[in-house]
């Protein structure tokens, strides 16, 4: 007998873009991002990629010989094999006025964004010295002063979250965009696409990275991926997506200048998947039966991004010398932050009950 | 013999409503399905069809008449053939606003008979409205307003928005519907839709939205339509919202409320019924906020906004719509995790929250009436637990029962009656006995929803129980 009434004023959105009979469908016509272009990097350039590099994967198999000695307890997920993704992706990126946040893979995005490395693995180590005062752990980790919003242990939480900090960046008018990054396994999770919905609707400045190692945990991309090229995951909701090569350091800084332009100047959300391939287990307690030894010893010696890198430094003139400095100092750095970590108190038990509530009540 | 047309009942609470605008006059003929008018309730201007074919006889309520009871008759229908004129003489007029029980009982051959509908949450609602709250705090000589729920949760929100750039409020209808249960009714107008925004329907979506906003260092209003709903969006409040100053040394915050209404409605059937007092107050690193009269809807939300932690804020859809005194005060802010003893008494202790506490209220009364003098205290915030009010009654009562609308196992009730055994053994002279809605799902058909939900007359009884009477 009653009903609703329409909403006064204001038709339905959709309403007025009702084809006519017989009228041409609308085109597609829309603007998409240009293909990215190889980073053509100085030498500088490329010498501080590597250098970042190089720290996340001797920071990675020294946190793995830590876990191996019990130091590190836990859940640990090393991002060996990744290394190229984080620094090209975040040397594109302002520390301090972009956000970045991720998953629970999240040491080496830590460290390409200038966090200090005594820092992390003292928290790796759950000590008072790390990070989060020793109470979050590999996967809890966060620097507000950076940006860096974590650090998230529910598999595919860090896209919605980072959603609302691109949501921050555009109602505060900062200038900042969000990087949001997420695993082939995230792309599956349903939060996701409630969130690429909002962000294209919004035009809100959120770059959506899928770092696509291809295991979700010891699930192939093609055994739970009914569309497996996961760039286009962001089509249906006007999303443009990118492939791009995850192991390359330059073509991944190219597409990050393509996704920031984009992304800053307003279009709203960009997807960049990146393909690349994790060398360890998903985490320290995975003996990956799931692919062969062979598969990881071939994805090592013909893609390596440091080898790659290094080759490439080597052509623009870097010398022998020079890289083995780099070589040596980014051991000492790695070594002196599990001394720290090692050596550094655990927290007072006292901490138990703090930080739990912001305010008394 | 002429159709009635009735004032129709548009929501399972609506009493009564204001018939708005009449889009046919005397003399028109109308066929089913015709618009014949526009009838407003508390929630929303509905249109109301026709189902009968005939002429307008006669129009007995004007419009923009108020308060017009669910039942009444409005206009006259002539059937095909009949002299409407000759029908509207015949019929004698209804008065107009002609309260349901007062309306003439003439069948009506095709239009079924609108009545209020039969819920045991008008059960609740009259316990409610049986019952006053004063608030003892409030200086003496402080102007008060009657004001529903629902504009002070409005108040509350608009208030805040006014003061400070960060806050927004986002949800489902939040702002062109003016809320699904208008509550954000006329914020869109005032704050623009950078402020108020409607999202898709989306609640896990728009949760972890808001929350990496409020890590971002803003401080959003996420209204939930129910928190039935939010269900889908519980992740983000716990693992998201709630353990990040944790995780994160105490450097990271989360300064968000989540908000809606919470609890059994009427008839609405066991997805949408139920308390989450008790899941949400079981985390720590929430607020869990459920407030009772609107003075505390305005002054607690208004806390809740202000505070740095993430807030759980139940509202109750049943109390929306009704009407407490509200303290005039330019900013009136109420102190988080204080519980107020809303009714004096010396021989046994009520406790409940929400819409419990009218069921309380009532009860008390009908005790006083056999010469047993309960105390009623309103929890407001049940985390964290004001334990020391609770327990400072214990001590003077002795007694405790705890009402709650919601289920008994591992419930607010359940936490009460730890705390009593564990920090106030030696003043119970009784066992604490639980007063709560049954360990079912809500059913649908009323007889039995009005079996499930909380009543005053189990509170009166478990109250004589630990009384030894």
């Amino acid at each position: 007998m009653a009903r609703a009434a329409s909403s006064k004023g204001a038709a339905p959105r959709g309403a007025a873009k009702k084809q006519t009979p017989g009228a041409a469908p609308p085109a597609p016509n829309r603007e998409r991002p240009p293909e990215p272009k190889r980073y053509k990097a100085t030498r500088d350039e490329l010498l501080d990629y590597y250098k970042q590099m190089l720290l996340i994967r001797r920071f990675e198999e020294r946190a793995g010989q830590l876990y191996g000695l019990g130091l590190i307890g836990g859940f640990c997920h090393l991002y060996i094999g990744q290394e190229a993704v984080a620094v090209g992706l975040q040397s594109a990126l302002e520390v301090g006025k972009d956000s970045v946040i991720t998953g629970y893979r999240d040491h080496g995005h830590m460290l390409a964004y200038g966090i200090d490395p005594k820092v992390i693995m003292a928290e790796l180590t759950g000590r008072e010295a790390g990070i989060s005062r020793g109470k979050g752990g590999s996967m809890h980790m966060f620097s507000v002063e950076h940006r860096f919003y974590g650090g998230h242990g529910i598999v595919g939480a860090q896209v919605a979250l980072g959603t609302g900090l691109a949501f921050k960046h555009k109602y505060a008018g900062d200038g900042g965009v969000a990087m949001a990054y997420f695993g082939d396994g995230a792309a599956n999770q349903g939060q996701v696409y409630e969130s690429f919905n909002m962000a294209e609707l919004w035009k809100l400045p959120i770059i959506y990275v899928i770092e696509n190692n291809q295991y979700a945990m010891g699930t192939s991309v093609n055994r739970s991926s009914a569309e497996d090229q996961l760039y286009r995951r962001g089509e249906s909701f006007r999303i443009p997506g990118i492939q791009v090569d995850g192991m390359d350091v330059l073509a991944v800084r190219g597409a990050a200048n393509v996704a920031v332009d984009w992304v800053r100047s307003g279009k709203g959300p960009i997807l960049l998947e990146l393909k690349t391939y994790r060398y360890r287990g998903h985490s320290m307690s995975d003996p990956a039966k799931y692919r062969s030894r062979e598969e990881v010893q071939a994805v090592r010696d013909k893609s390596d991004p440091i080898e790659h890198a290094r080759k490439e430094l080597e052509a623009m003139g870097a010398t022998e010398d020079e890289l083995k400095a780099i070589d040596q100092q980014t051991k000492q750095v790695v070594v002196e932050a599990a001394d720290f970590a090692e050596q550094a108190p655990e927290p007072d038990a006292s901490e138990l009950y703090t930080d739990v509530l912001v305010g008394s009540y | 013999m002429p159709v009635e047309l009735k004032m129709p009942a548009l929501s399972p609470t609506m009493e009564e409503g204001t018939l708005a605008k009449w889009l046919v006059k005397e003399g028109d003929t109308v066929k089913s399905g015709d618009i014949l008018a526009e009838i407003e309730t508390d929630k929303a201007t509905m249109e109301f069809e026709a189902v009968d074919e005939g002429t307008i006889a006669k129009i007995l309520v004007p419009e923009g008449t108020d308060e017009v009871k669910v039942g009444a008759v409005i206009a006259l229908i002539a059937a095909e053939g009949e002299d409407a004129s000759a029908a509207a003489a015949a019929s004698p007029p209804a008065p107009a606003p002609a309260p349901a029980a007062e309306a003439p009982k003439v069948p009506a051959p095709e239009s079924g008979e609108p009545k209020q509908m039969e819920t045991g949450a008008r059960d609740l609602v009259a316990s409610v409205a049986r019952t006053e709250v004063a608030d003892p705090e409030v200086p003496a000589g402080t102007e008060m307003v009657k004001q529903t729920v629902r504009e002070a949760l409005r108040d509350a929100m608009a208030e805040e928005m006014r003061t400070d750039e960060r806050v927004f409020v986002m949800g489902e209808e939040v702002a062109e519907y003016q809320g699904a249960y208008k509550v954000t009714q006329g914020l869109l107008e005032e704050f623009g839709d950078r402020r108020v925004i409607d999202t898709p329907i989306t609640e896990y979506g728009f949760a972890g939205l808001g929350a990496g906003a409020a890590m971002g260092g803003l401080k959003p209003v996420i209204e939930f339509m129910t928190f039935n709903f939010a269900m889908q969006a519980i992740d983000h409040v716990i693992n998201s919202a709630a353990k990040t100053n944790y995780m994160s040394g105490g450097q990271m915050r989360c300064p968000i409320v989540f908000r809606g209404p919470n609890g059994a409605a009427a008839r609405v059937g066991a997805q949408h019924s139920q308390n989450y007092g008790p899941w949400y107050a079981a985390v720590p690193g929430l607020i869990v906020i459920a407030p009772y009269s609107a003075a505390d809807a305005k002054g607690l939300l208004k806390a809740a906004i202000r505070c740095e932690d993430p807030v759980v804020f139940l509202e109750n859809e049943l109390l929306y719509g009704h009407s407490f005194e509200v303290p005039k005060l330019d900013d009136y802010v109420l102190p988080i995790g204080k519980a107020r003893v809303v009714r004096e008494g010396r021989d046994v202790t009520l406790v409940s929250y929400s819409i419990g506490v009218g069921v309380a209220l009532d009860a008390a009364e009908r005790l006083a009436g056999e010469g047993i003098d309960a105390e009623v205290i309103d929890l407001r915030t049940l985390r964290p637990l004001d334990k020391d009010t609770v327990l400072k009654s214990l001590k003077k009562t002795n007694r405790m029962v705890c009402v709650e609308e919601g289920w008994p196992v591992c419930s607010i009730s359940s936490e009460l009656a730890a705390v009593a055994m564990e920090e106030g053994f030696d003043d119970l002279d009784a066992p604490v006995l639980r007063v709560t809605d049954e360990d079912v799902p809500l059913p649908y058909a009323a007889n039995l929803e009005k079996l499930a939900l909380v009543k005053a007359e189990d509170v009166v009884e478990a109250a004589k129980k630990v009384c030894y009477r």
